[in-house]
């Protein structure tokens, strides 16, 4: 079973990188770009066979390890 | 006084860390990341400056939940002293020692220079032997060391008196100007700059040393 987990960055903090992206966007000549976010995908190979319990455990690898709840969301897919 | 200064891979401050700690009277002990307790009797924890597993992930994220943090952490919660200094406060702060989070600098550039710092309080062990309002200059050296955290967070901060250090001139987009912060019993401190490289008067200066001498001075006079 395979887990894609996204992260990105909470409403309100400010993403010096996505704003650097954005910048480069608009001198590249892509006009009405209002805002980017940059974020990251992580995927997990798992050995679970049940998805709830896969879900439960990427969970709390998301809680613990994977994102910082201060200032970041996370979302989990599992296929 | 007896200080351990933590050794992830990829920690580069130990050593200046260490000989900091052994110029201001400490006998020091190195303990490595993998170790899960600490050397009996220790007093302060460093947790030094690097890159830490290589910043993967986050930066600290990694060092923080490896198996000495957890003795670190304990430590801590007993009402010991810890001092985490760039990577070290990152750490800390991926441990919940300390709150908010340490971003991506605003500029986007590693901002490698000596800076201007205000001591913001002498109530603590780290501070006490500025006085209240000086301007010291030490280094910095990091690329995510803009601190972040919410409103509720900082007016706490504020309240009660726990921002150590603010910059001057601030070099990395860090909220409120803020370069160093206390936990609520005012023993554990994470700053970003370097005290520890301006502890010898071949740095150019000894202003970081104050902080060290004041601190093992702590438990001479206890």
């Amino acid at each position: 079973m395979k887990a894609r987990v996204h992260v990105m960055l909470k409403n309100g903090v400010l993403d010096p990188q996505g704003e650097a992206v954005r910048h480069a966007l608009g001198q590249l000549g892509f006009d009405g770009v209002d805002g980017v976010r940059q974020g990251k995908v992580i995927e997990l190979d798992l050995n679970e066979t049940d998805k709830g319990k896969a879900e439960a455990s990427v969970t709390a690898m998301c809680e613990k390890l994977l994102a910082n709840t201060v200032i970041e969301s996370y979302s989990v897919e599992i296929s | 006084m007896h200080a351990a200064v933590i050794v992830f891979p990829g920690s580069n401050c130990d050593r200046d860390m260490a000989v900091a700690f052994e110029k201001a009277g400490a006998k020091v002990s190195m303990v490595w990341h993998k170790d899960t307790d600490l050397p009996a009797g220790i007093d302060v924890i460093g947790v030094p400056g690097g890159f830490s597993f290589g910043d993967y992930l986050r930066c600290g994220a990694i060092a923080a939940n490896s198996p000495i943090c957890q003795s670190v952490i304990a430590h801590a919660n007993k009402g010991g002293y810890v001092l985490g200094i760039c990577n070290g406060f990152q750490v800390l702060t991926e441990t919940g020692l300390l709150p908010g989070v340490l971003l991506r600098n605003g500029g986007l550039k590693y901002v490698c220079k000596a800076i201007e710092l205000k001591v913001e309080t002498g109530e603590t062990a780290y501070t006490s032997g500025y006085a209240p309002g000086t301007t010291i200059t030490i280094p910095v050296a990091h690329h995510d060391g803009n601190y972040f955290a919410d409103e509720d967070t900082l007016a706490q901060l504020n309240g009660d008196n726990r921002v150590a250090f603010r910059y001057v001139d601030n070099p990395n987009g860090s909220v409120q100007d803020i370069a160093g912060i206390l936990s609520e019993n005012r023993r554990v401190l994470g700053m970003m700059p370097h005290p520890e490289r301006m502890a010898d008067p071949v740095h150019g200066n000894t202003e970081g040393r104050v902080m060290f001498e004041s601190l093992v001075g702590q438990f001479e006079t206890a």
